[in-house]
């Protein structure tokens, strides 16, 4: 392997590459991101090895090891090629089945294919699963074709392409000039335009500038950067690469969370490989524009992704925030001008500048462009990583493409925006998906957090847990975020407990908007939005927790009692086994009964009860 | 130079300045809790918060961070929307060291009787990190710092354990706005029990005195270039040292300068 020394060698390695690509020839895919090595990929892999190493077989497999595709509860996933047949939960045992059947004898295996939850049909295609019928996936889309850790994998589809672009054609100014007019807008949850950013560094008076990649994902349930990083780290270095030509900057950074082991690893062998190609360092590409990235890793507080904080911990100081008066474009790691980008954002960036801002400008709203990831999650059929434009209804998004709320029941809110987002009710289930529409509605896009509640969540308690979640995280800093988070979160605990009063509604009110308007960062001042967004939009479920001391989604421990239905209950004794209290006694074949004083409201009869013969009220 | 408006009066600003060091260069009172103009500004009570406004935009900002860059801005250090802030800033910490007389003071200016949140049984420290700041800037030790986060946040020493960074100078003390931070001085020891550490005093040369924690003449003596004896006295023989040493000399000589 040579140093790759101007963008017409780059073309023509491509070139070679692509015509040595013989797609006729059967290759299988397994999809080995941590969702699905989690599920036993791993296995999978070792099998189809060993199965092609030991079986002497008529035909030559090719297998490859891919990144997430987003359907992460069906894993392990594997594609089959040609006819790109689809197989979900694929285990160890089934590889010799799936050899022998599927790739010799072109037949299908039925249970492996995907069972559309809604019609119960079998499913043969990616394409045809309704989970990625309504997505565009322009950042995931690759996720599943190429091997994350092979450079020639992502040249092939095109990779460094903009890079390529940017070095031949386009001057600094004319790339900023290019973001701007796409419209793209920070993903890491603020939506600041991505342009805007780069030039107010471009323009910024320093002989050292730097490049910041956040992929300091922190939010509950979110995994879409992890996932970028994992499955397709090239487009993220090739953002950042374009970005540090835009702005001049010679050194950039990715703080990457060190419990994303995979994304890190993945990331270390792309620069690695982006160096020994002459992607990245001195004289990139033969030109006279040098560059390199370092990977910094951080401990794992959720406060890090916030860019002062994030900025602190690169420098070696604690991760804490500072006001931010003089933005980060003008002084920002060593008091140099930076700018800070998202895992999406950098990722985004290759494909506008490849396809036009254009093209870009006209996917989504006319304030917010292009697609979004969202962590569809919760009381939903589908779950995973959905990418889809900017403008997508909630309903769309839970109804078609999450396939909508399991066991038939009915849907009561969506959290989106991550824990210092807000609760939007079902009655505005038709709210276009952009920053602004969000922002009205008293929550935000954040990082693209979505959690699905259905009947049987309790607004209360979940406000409660997202509140408890940003205390434990705020670093403590600053009053209002320490002691007014610490103070409305035990006014929050006394009403699922029965023990609050009506004007306590005005006091978190009263705090909340204290922390909106003093706390020092974001973190502070988006804190009370779940709380806030619930108690607007559901006011009276806050006030039987108060009044009438019930909480009507049984959740609320302190509220709810348990009772055996007694001409429900057969006696089979399930319960009885289970219950950690003895509180459950009985016959066998003749209605139980349980104690209350003995009764821990821990639910356990409920989940294993087949006759649905224990109440709660 | 920049010209701003704080409550209704009109300042000049040279060079880099604070919005607090300007208001306070001008007679202006805006109270603050972690502020001293020894150290760096940290920006964690948000007492100091004021509202500015520029062009249509209007928003609060800490006085002790923000620079004053932009002409023509209009700072009220007042208006209803910083005391909401404040009054509730200051019922946070009523509730969190209720017996701390400055903060009780605070209260009693801004009209609050009794805080209206609960009451935890904490020590006297709002954790405005002056003292880590002095030791880490000014001192140049260290020896002290925030550890944990959120509710659990505290200054300690590493581990909790007593330090052998801390060189007793007491300079935490000093700027420690709650007296959260006590000095007790007992056989031959100086004691800080918020830190845990016990430091050995050290006796004059000449007259047997205690007179300074036993490790810190050295350590002045390594960062500044002094006399190696000048800290061997306590401070009353060191001054009758000089005063005889310079009886010695001919008051007449030129080489001698008296300063007034």
């Amino acid at each position: 392997m040579k140093k790759i020394k101007s963008p017409a060698e780059l073309e023509k390695l491509r070139e070679t590459l692509v015509s040595q690509n013989n797609t006729d020839k059967p290759w299988v895919t397994i999809c080995c991101g941590t969702g699905c090595s989690a599920s036993g990929a791993l296995d999978v892999v070792s099998s189809f090895e060993k199965a092609i190493k030991e079986k002497n077989l008529d035909i030559d497999i090719t297998t490859k090891v891919t990144g997430c595709h987003g359907f992460c509860e069906q894993g392990p996933l594997v594609v089959i090629n040609p006819g790109n047949i689809f197989y979900c939960k694929v285990k160890y045992e089934d590889v010799e089945e799936i050899i022998k059947e599927t790739l010799l004898e072109k037949k299908l295996i039925d249970r492996l294919l995907y069972v559309d939850p809604l019609s119960q049909e079998k499913v043969k295609t990616e394409d045809e699963v309704t989970f990625y019928k309504k997505q565009l996936r322009l950042l995931l889309g690759n996720n599943g074709m190429i091997d994350p850790t092979d450079l020639y994998d992502y040249l092939g589809i095109g990779g460094y392409g903009a890079l390529n672009k940017v070095l031949q054609e386009m001057t600094p100014r004319q790339v900023i000039e290019e973001i701007k007019n796409s419209g793209l807008r920070g993903r890491g949850g603020a939506g600041f335009p991505t342009g805007i950013k780069w030039e107010s560094s471009y323009k910024a008076e320093g002989d050292l500038k730097y490049v910041i990649c956040n992929a300091d994902e922190g939010d509950p349930g979110c995994f879409q950067d992890r996932s970028i990083l994992e499955g397709n780290p090239h487009s993220v270095l090739e953002g950042m690469i374009i970005g540090a030509y835009a702005v001049d900057s010679g050194q950039g950074y990715i703080y990457v969370r060190n419990e994303y082991p995979l994304a890190v690893k993945n990331f270390s062998t792309a620069i690695e490989k982006a160096r020994d190609y002459g992607l990245l360092g001195e004289n990139i590409l033969g030109s006279s524009f040098s560059f390199d990235v370092k990977i910094c890793r951080g401990g794992g507080a959720f406060v890090c992704g916030e860019s002062s904080a994030l900025i602190a911990s690169i420098e070696g100081k604690a991760g804490e925030p500072r006001d931010k008066y003089i933005h980060a474009t003008e002084k920002g790691l060593h008091d140099k001008p930076t700018v800070l980008n998202n895992v999406k954002t950098w990722a985004t960036v290759p494909l506008i500048i490849e396809k036009s801002a254009e093209w870009f400008s006209n996917i989504g709203t006319e304030k917010s462009k292009g697609t979004m990831i969202f962590s569809l999650t919760g009381k939903v059929n589908n779950t995973g990583l959905v990418e889809v434009p900017m403008g997508i209804t909630l309903k769309e998004l839970v109804f078609e493409i999450g396939g909508g709320i399991p066991g038939g029941k009915n849907i009561k809110a969506v959290q989106t925006g991550g824990p210092s987002g807000g609760c939007i009710p079902e009655k505005l289930l038709d709210l276009p998906l952009d920053y602004e529409k969000l922002i009205e509605a008293g929550s935000m896009m954040g990082s693209g957090g979505m959690i699905v509640m259905d009947e049987n969540t309790c607004v209360v308690d979940l406000a409660r847990y997202f509140l408890s979640f940003t205390q434990d995280e705020s670093c403590g800093k600053c009053i209002p975020c320490r002691e007014g988070g610490k103070q409305m979160l035990s006014i929050l605990n006394n009403i699922t407990q029965g023990k609050g009063q009506e004007k306590d509604l005005d006091l978190i009110r009263e705090i909340a908007s204290v922390m909106k308007d003093g706390s020092l960062c974001a973190l502070g001042t988006m804190a009370p939005n779940p709380v806030l967004t619930t108690l607007q939009y559901f006011p009276d479920e806050y006030l039987a927790h108060i009044r009438d001391k019930k909480c009507p989604a049984g959740v609320c421990q302190a509220l709810i009692e348990y009772f055996i239905d007694q001409e429900a209950c057969n006696g089979c004794g399930r319960c009885l086994k289970v219950c950690p209290s003895e509180a459950i006694t009985g016959h066998k074949e003749e209605p139980h009964e349980l104690d209350q004083d003995k009764c821990i409201k821990c639910g356990a009869c409920t989940e294993v009860c087949r006759h649905e013969a224990i109440l709660v009220k | 130079m920049v010209r701003i408006n704080i409550d209704s009066k009109e300042v000049e600003a040279n060079g880099e300045s604070t919005l607090l060091e300007l208001a306070r260069k001008n007679g202006i009172e805006i109270p603050t809790l972690c502020h001293h103009q020894a150290v760096t500004p940290y920006g964690a009570c948000r007492l100091c918060l004021v509202e500015i406004k520029k062009e249509d935009e209007t928003k609060l900002v800490a006085s002790c961070t923000y620079p004053v860059r932009e002409d023509g801005i209009t700072v009220l250090t007042q208006s209803p929307k910083v005391n909401r802030v404040r009054k509730m800033i200051l019922e946070f910490l009523l509730a969190r060291c209720p017996e701390v007389e400055i903060i009780q003071e605070m209260s009693a200016e801004m009209g609050i009787k009794q805080s209206r949140f609960i009451l935890y049984d904490n020590d006297d420290c709002i954790l405005c990190g002056l003292c880590a700041r002095v030791c880490e800037e000014i001192i140049g030790k260290s020896a002290v710092s925030f550890t944990d986060r959120g509710p659990d946040r505290k200054v300690s020493t590493p581990f909790n354990e007593p330090s052998e960074e801390c060189v007793g100078c007491t300079a935490c003390a000093f700027v420690c706005p709650t007296g959260a931070i006590k000095v007790e001085e007992w056989d031959e020891i100086r004691f800080i029990e918020k830190w845990n550490t016990e430091i050995p005093l050290q006796k004059c040369a000449k007259c047997d005195m205690l007179y300074t924690p036993a490790n810190t003449p050295g350590y002045i003596l390594s960062k500044m270039q002094l006399p190696e004896n000048l800290l061997r006295l306590c401070e009353k023989c060191r001054r009758k040292s000089v005063a005889e040493s310079l009886s010695n000399y001919d008051v007449t000589s030129k080489n001698v300068i008296i300063k007034k």
